[in-house]
């Protein structure tokens, strides 16, 4: 009897608790169906029957086109792209390089590199941006993308080099003694046990990919020339003028979400990882 | 005795993430606080002036009433964040850990939005909201509130925007606390949360006497990152309501009062020395907040579980 009941409100609870997250799920995918299906439709059809998919007569992709005859969607991409991979190659690189250094050598300065380092997770780097535009016009990088990845870089480092310093740490020691025992280098070393934080480094790639990505306060203010615009302020500029042009507004919307949310699928693994640190399994 | 040779290993390693860190981190820091220390005077010279553009910004009527309004709006906006995002995220993140079938699903849907870039989801809000679209008017009649205002009020009042704003980033970043939570919850030992099913307490029960406790210092984590966020925000501002953070600066916070005062805004021009003194106090309003909890917080749980 009390076998049955338990399992009655076992089965009554994992319903209420589907159902809540399906509720939820809902929420949040409701926006983003809603832009995308409408994307497809005529301006006519956006209108009039917001909620409904696109059907052969109201289908249109009057919006992708406006938007690849005037904006330059794929340039913004391009650069984007140079700008992520380039930060994430260094963020993740020259991390690993001081982290291993700060979790492996034991110097004098050790523990006040990490409290140095470790600064730049709590303050906000866009509070120096005067300081940084200042120091970009002297150096003339105003409006390359050379900017955007050496600020980027030192906005993902402190993080980076927090992460991959408590991986190395956790390293069994008798692997790294036996190969000084061999005669390898210091350097050597550092490129033996790399591999073995590669889980961690593909974390650190994939949580600092976010913010780069997605900003918009740099290439603002950095980097605003057509020439160097990512797709994120490209967007914005974009959205901004053609308010009035449901469609093309649509289409940006929906063509700027689609890279970010393979890139999410596509690492949402080592994301979560980061983001749990090992936790979540 | 023979001297150790001097570690350039270690130098090799660090030198250039230090580097990087320093000059684009830390040098362009001191020096955004060294310009807040002057003023520049008519003919473009700069004065040390010492605390003077401080003292302006907090006394001086042209600089006081738009810097207690956006500081106050920010307040409202990391309250908004504090009362839904954060609760929310641990409700949603009880439910995953309860052991269901496809929770991984839900989680990466729900952590959807957060991976998204802020000006995208502002502008999708905006056009789902605007009462030029209507989405929501057969809906409003269906409940009985047949009057568009409701619609238009949301974004387009100033009694509202900011809020309306405010939840619109919380369906954003809800994500992150989920996260956050989700990962101090599975690490609490299975057996603990078994023993008392078996004993008959109420999930309510479980969650209020086990499971709340045992993650408080993710509370803590959860609500210092949301006030570093909250008071460094920008982009969503901007990209729905401009510059001006309109209607008539209702929506203003310190990112968009910072941006607008050192950039300059339709025909005003910028002001360096001014946006590095806004900067300067956006520092200090986050150091503040980071030492309460580093000190106001953390402490006092390290001396309750120890």
């Amino acid at each position: 009897m009390t076998g049955k009941r338990y399992r009655w409100i076992r089965f009554v609870k994992t319903g209420g608790i589907h159902a809540s997250l399906m509720a939820y799920s809902a929420l949040v995918l409701f926006p983003i169906l809603l832009v995308f299906m409408n994307s497809f439709k005529d301006q006519m059809a956006i209108f009039g029957e917001p909620l409904k998919p696109p059907t052969p007569e109201t289908f249109s992709v009057d919006g992708y086109r406006t938007l690849f005859e005037i904006a330059n969607f794929g340039h913004y991409f391009v650069n984007s792209l140079i700008v992520t991979v380039v930060s994430l190659l260094l963020i993740v690189f020259l991390g690993a390089m001081a982290g291993w250094a700060l979790a492996e050598y034991d110097f004098k300065l050790n523990t006040f590199m990490t409290i140095y380092l470790a600064l730049g997770i709590m303050v906000p780097i866009r509070l120096g941006t005067v300081g940084i535009l200042k120091l970009m016009a002297g150096c003339g990088l105003v409006n390359t993308l050379t900017a955007l990845i050496l600020v980027y870089t030192a906005m993902g480092l402190p993080l980076s080099i927090f992460i991959l310093s408590r991986f190395f740490a956790q390293l069994p020691p008798d692997f790294k003694d036996a190969a000084r025992i061999d005669g390898a280098s210091e350097y050597r070393i550092f490129t033996l046990v790399l591999p073995l934080v590669r889980p961690a480094l593909g974390t650190v790639a994939a949580i600092s990919m976010i913010p780069v990505w997605n900003d918009l306060w740099f290439p603002l203010i950095l980097a605003p020339s057509e020439k160097t615009k990512t797709i994120v302020l490209g967007a914005q500029v974009f959205l901004g003028q053609f308010l009035n042009d449901w469609q093309a507004v649509l289409a940006a919307l929906s063509l700027a979400m689609i890279p970010a949310i393979l890139l999410y699928l596509a690492f949402s693994k080592q994301l979560i990882r980061g983001l749990t640190a090992g936790a979540v399994k | 005795m023979r001297r150790k040779p001097f570690p350039w290993h270690i130098t090799v390693f660090l030198a250039p993430a230090v580097l990087i860190y320093t000059t684009f981190m830390i040098y362009p820091m001191l020096e955004s606080l060294n310009i807040s220390l002057y003023s520049t005077i008519e003919d473009g010279k700069q004065i040390f002036v010492g605390l003077g553009n401080y003292i302006k910004l907090l006394t001086d009527p042209i600089w006081k009433e738009p810097f207690w309004n956006a500081f106050w709006n920010n307040v409202v906006f990391f309250i908004v964040h504090m009362t839904f995002q954060n609760p929310i995220g641990l409700f949603l993140a009880v439910l995953l850990a309860a052991n269901i079938r496809g929770a991984w699903i839900y989680r990466t849907i729900i952590f959807t939005p957060t991976i998204l870039s802020v000006v995208l989801v502002g502008f999708a809000w905006k056009l789902i909201l605007s009462p030029t679209w209507g989405i929501w008017f057969p809906i409003l009649d269906k409940l009985g509130l047949s009057n568009n205002e409701v619609a238009i009020a949301l974004l387009g009042s100033e009694q509202s925007a900011l809020i309306t704003l405010s939840l619109i980033s919380v369906w954003q970043n809800v994500g992150i606390p989920m996260m956050l939570f989700l990962a101090a919850l599975i690490r609490i030992p299975t057996e603990l949360i078994e023993a008392a099913q078996v004993d008959g307490a109420s999930s309510w029960k479980i969650f209020w006497k086990i499971q709340f406790p045992l993650i408080i210092p993710t509370v803590g984590i959860v609500a210092i990152l949301t006030f570093i966020g909250n008071f460094n925000a920008f982009d969503l501002i901007y990209a729905t309501q401009g510059a001006i953070a309109g209607p008539n600066y209702s929506t203003d916070i310190m990112g968009t009062f910072f941006f607008r005062t050192f950039f300059g805004y339709q025909l005003r021009p910028g002001n360096p020395s001014m946006g590095a003194t806004i900067a300067g106090m956006m520092l200090l309003i986050i150091l503040v907040g980071v030492l309460i909890y580093l000190f106001g917080w953390q402490r006092r749980i390290e001396e309750v579980e120890f």
